[in-house]
């Protein structure tokens, strides 16, 4: 199919060790339609839980931030991250230091964003929190239930 | 009050460790102005028309005297000497360089405070009833529940980038004093037909340019699912809130284009998956905040008896204090509405002043109210008269709770960017008018509200009387509303018809008051009068 998608293509950061989805992402719309693609990409406003018949199938799942300034992506990362999809998942567009660790915590696992990031700005930015407050997608454990000896 | 543990004090120095690293970044060009506004917003820097504004959040409105001395040390510090409370319960400060705003935020996180989500696209911080822990008919006291969704709602990773800024009020009386109605989010603490405690969900109220009451969206969430049920609230606005408009993007329009029943339903649905992933924290948690909320060491044979041979201090009991839930005791109202002042504004010294009396007198506790005033919310009667003396001696005994000179007012054309009007300046006029006439004190409860612009930051629509500042083809002009209420009785202001210039509203405001004094009878409030007899009375006098 021809070349969907514009922007770099250049994954800046990743946390996984597994082999990288070698082929392009297809729109839900395309995804939803023909059953072999591996890799999808959903818009803002795509509904993620329309994947979830099929999510066995998926390895790459990239979302798209056309702007920082909207958050849906974050409960669409979380929403697959609840049902128990294990592939990539990868914020792709407007991503900017100073949304990388809250990405992070909604369940993105690499990070492509439109313009390259200072290394040394996203490293602290992936570090800033030294505890958090609530469960999120990932694995850390929250201040209450360090409170409470869970 | 509560107290920070180490964890809590971690999360506040964190953020201002990141606050300086994305203040740097802006200083060093790293950050357009663009991608820093909302990072600026989430601690609370607003670029208003002369300076930057800084707001500090004062959870639920609870100041310590510790507290309220270093509030005043920053007004000095770093500010022209005021600080400036809002109807959020929170303080801001005018004057602010942008360089200088990591160190506020250094010392104010020295005395556990901070400017978290103050401002921006994100769940705001989270407002109470001032007389929480003192109030007579609350069914327990609502801070701990808030305290609860404070720390909940801290740096939610899912929830910074809302479609737009998030409100939620949490109250556990009858008596709503915090309009907890016109929030995104109103919480009130019942109890059920079994005793046990839970929390009533009012979603999708608000003011701004359309303004409405929150519809009930679920009479009883248990307490051991309130952080669940507040995440599925969210969830649901956060994927279906408009983001095409910003003038839709609340969640009360989302909640009034969907119906209520239907978006119900959805936060039903999300609320189920939800349940299944364990994001509750323990009632452990909720037990632990409870411990710090626990009444003071009342003594327990006060004395009611008061003397009020004064006639000024009987004035100002009857006026500013409230009846307590501890024989003995009473909350003080501390008005910061003196005639001709600036609604809300308290210089360096006056907070000085206020800590110690707080500290002194009132268990080392004080609030913030939302009609921008200040609360000594436990204070022995017998202590009532030199505490009086030594606020009337400071200019802040002005025993003017709840009458037209106890206005609300946004900062308006003075200061903020998106004014159409100045509030400040009419504000003073009316104040200064009704205070001359000796007509303020006829009147008897009536809440004056201004707002310079249809933002509603001085909550209009929720006077006795609102005014709301428009522009009149490039000048100021005024529109005149009456009707409104807040509280367990909310109702929305109506427009009288055309608006006035300054002065004209000044003297409209005044018409309005004598057709209630004409029309009143026995006992009725302005509002009461209003309901009785309508508009119609009052258009007649004011355009005939
Ligand atoms: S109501 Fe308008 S003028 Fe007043 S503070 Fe809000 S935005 Fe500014």
């Amino acid at each position: 199919m021809a070349e969907p998608f514009s922007g770099t293509d250049t994954v800046q950061f990743r946390f996984r060790d597994d082999e990288a989805v070698d082929h392009a992402a297809v729109t839900v719309d395309a995804f939803l339609g023909q059953s072999n693609a591996s890799a999808v990409r959903i818009e803002p406003g795509d509904d993620a839980r329309a994947l979830l018949p099929q999510i066995g199938q998926l390895r790459l799942v990239e979302v798209n931030f056309p702007s920082f300034m909207d958050g849906r992506g974050y409960s669409s990362a979380r929403i697959l991250r609840e049902a128990g999809y294990t592939g990539e998942l990868r914020a792709v567009g407007d991503v900017l230091i100073d949304q990388l660790n809250d990405l992070r915590r909604c369940g993105f696992d690499s990070f492509q964003p439109d313009q390259p990031l200072d290394a040394e700005d996203a490293a602290r930015a992936f570090a800033v929190w030294p505890e958090v407050y609530q469960p999120a997608a990932d694995a850390r454990i929250p201040i209450w239930a360090k409170r409470h000896g869970h | 009050m509560y107290r920070y543990d180490s964890y809590d004090q971690t999360m506040v120095d964190a953020r201002v460790a990141e606050f300086r690293d994305q203040t740097r970044r802006r200083i060093d060009g790293k950050l357009t102005e663009d991608q820093f506004k909302p990072l600026r917003l989430q601690n609370g820097l607003y670029l208003q028309l002369h300076a930057y504004m800084l707001r500090v959040a004062v959870p639920y409105g609870t100041l310590s005297s510790a507290q309220m001395h270093a509030l005043a040390d920053i007004a000095d510090k770093y500010d022209r000497g005021y600080g400036h409370f809002t109807t959020r319960q929170n303080i801001q400060y005018n004057w602010i360089k942008l360089e200088d705003a990591p160190d506020i935020l250094a010392d104010l996180a020295k005395v556990e405070m901070h400017a978290i989500q103050t401002s921006g696209n994100c769940i705001r911080n989270i407002s109470s009833d001032q007389f929480a822990g003192a109030a007579a008919d609350e069914v327990v006291d609502p801070r701990p529940y808030a305290e609860l969704l404070r720390q909940w709602s801290s740096f939610h990773p899912e929830f910074l980038a809302l479609p737009r800024k998030f409100k939620i009020a949490v109250i556990a009386s009858e008596t709503d004093r915090a309009a907890m109605r016109l929030h995104d989010i109103g919480v009130k603490i019942v109890r059920n037909a079994a005793g046990e405690l839970g929390a009533a969900f009012y979603v999708g109220g608000g003011m701004g340019r359309t303004p409405m009451i929150g519809p009930l969206i679920r009479e009883f969430v248990p307490l051991d699912q309130l952080i669940t049920y507040s995440e599925a609230c969210l969830r649901v606005y956060n994927r279906y809130g408009r983001r095409d408009n910003k003038y839709k993007a609340r969640i009360k329009i989302l909640v009034h284009e969907l119906g209520a029943d239907e978006y119900k339903r959805q936060v039903e649905e999300e609320f189920a998956h939800l349940l299944t992933l364990g994001i509750e924290p323990p009632l452990a948690e909720l037990e632990r905040i409870k411990t710090f909320f626990v009444d003071p060491p009342f003594e327990k044979s006060a004395s009611d008896d008061l003397d009020r041979s004064d006639p000024d201090f009987a004035l100002w009991v009857d006026r500013n204090c409230t009846p307590h839930k501890q024989p003995g005791y009473i909350a003080a109202t501390i008005s910061l509405k003196a005639v001709g002042g600036i609604p809300g504004d308290a210089s360096a010294a006056q907070m000085h002043l206020m800590a110690e009396l707080t500290e002194r007198y009132s268990f080392d506790e004080c609030r913030v109210t939302h009609a921008q005033n200040i609360v000594l919310p436990h204070v022995r009667k017998a202590d009532l008269y030199a505490l009086w003396q030594q606020l009337d001696e400071a200019g802040l005994a002005t025993p003017n709770l709840d009458l037209i000179g106890d206005i609300i007012a946004c900062p308006g054309l003075d200061y903020c960017s998106l004014a159409n009007a100045r509030s400040i300046p009419v504000a003073q006029k009316i104040s200064q008018r009704f205070a001359e006439t000796g007509k303020g004190d006829m009147l008897g409860e009536l809440k004056l509200k201004i707002s310079g612009c249809i933002n509603a930051c001085g909550h209009h629509h929720a006077g006795h009387i609102g005014i709301l500042g428009v522009d009149k083809k490039g000048t100021e002009n005024y529109q005149l509303l009456l009707g409104g209420s807040e509280g367990a009785d909310t109702s929305l202001g109506k427009i009288t018809g055309p608006g006035f210039d300054e002065d004209g509203i000044v003297a409209a405001v005044e018409t309005a008051a004598d057709v209630y004094l004409a029309q009143r009878q026995d006992g009725e409030r302005f509002l009461d009068t209003y309901r009785r007899i309508g508009m119609e009375p009052f258009k007649e006098a004011l355009y005939g």
